[in-house]
């Protein structure tokens, strides 16, 4: 049961970013470029993913658990700290550069362009070096 | 060189009604964050609470959209993604190190953190906005031939 929400979470998650645009590195970088080819389309991504969230969110916490687990795993932290700001600066800087933030980039993966297939893969080891690292430092 | 895109603000705001809906469901039925980032650490770095199984059911469904959008409505996926592959290996290096030492990207910070009213995650997603719009600018209007 678990397996199959999670596949649909998944599924609902991929249609919405093709159906929205997000999925197209062209139309992401427009948004990006406000001062040239502005397109403004990627704010209502957000609007809509917000509205939808925040609301969906609000009922479900009020629960006391998840329907199939023990309990709620939501992020803990509340610092606003050097990996936050450095790591979201890094993130940002390889998003303008090529327009895949990570959701698009998987879900891009059986169009199967070059690039995305080289993308994909130097994301996955950044992840992993993130991680290791942000353990080293124990955080 | 900029390849110019239509606006589509219905088409964005159903799709980001879905991805809504998508982290909704997973909070609802898991308890778990929807953060893309996040889930794929979860699935190449488990930990004894990562549940490994769910992530990789969740990178299935998000891989499966493409065909099964093209199933359903018999149009292919409009993209257009850059050719160059030494770029497409430096970006996706910053943008897979940088969310995870970050803590999140655009779905677990943009979407579920700014829901959820975090701070941190406003800090975070103002800063890789910034960075990214600044990225573009750059690489477009004052190197050029960029992206």
């Amino acid at each position: 049961m678990s397996i199959l929400l999670n596949l649909a979470a998944g599924l609902i998650f991929g249609l919405g970013l093709v159906i929205s645009g997000m999925a197209n590195p062209a139309k992401v970088l427009n948004f990006l470029d406000v001062t040239g080819s502005w397109d403004p389309s990627l704010a209502f991504v957000m609007l809509g993913a917000i509205a939808v969230t925040a609301m969906g969110f609000r009922l479900v916490l009020r629960r006391p658990k998840p329907l199939l687990e023990q309990s709620f795993q939501l992020p803990g932290q509340s610092s606003i700290d050097g990996p936050l700001v450095i790591g979201s600066a890094i993130f940002g800087l390889g998003w303008g550069l090529f327009g895949f933030c990570p959701g698009p980039a998987i879900t891009s993966l059986g169009l199967a362009a070059t690039s995305t297939l080289v993308f994909v893969p130097m994301m996955l080891i950044g992840i992993a070096a993130a991680a290791v690292i942000r353990k080293r430092l124990g955080s | 060189m900029a390849i110019e895109t239509e606006f589509t603000p219905l088409a964005s705001a159903v799709g980001g009604a879905l991805i809504g809906v998508s982290a909704v469901l997973l909070l609802y039925s898991s308890g778990r964050i929807a953060g893309v980032s996040g889930i794929i650490r979860r699935l190449i770095v488990p930990s004894s609470d990562s549940k490994p199984e769910l992530a990789l059911a969740f990178i299935v469904g998000l891989i499966a959209a493409p065909f099964v959008w093209t199933a359903a409505t018999g149009s292919a996926v409009v993209q257009s993604v850059s050719e160059n592959l030494p770029l497409a290996a430096v970006a996706g290096l910053l943008v897979g190190f940088g969310a995870a030492f970050g803590g999140g990207c655009t779905s677990g910070h943009g979407v579920c953190g700014l829901s959820r009213l975090s701070k941190r995650s406003l800090v975070a997603t103002i800063v890789f906005m910034a960075v990214a719009a600044l990225t573009v600018f750059v690489s477009r209007h004052i190197v050029g031939g960029g992206a």
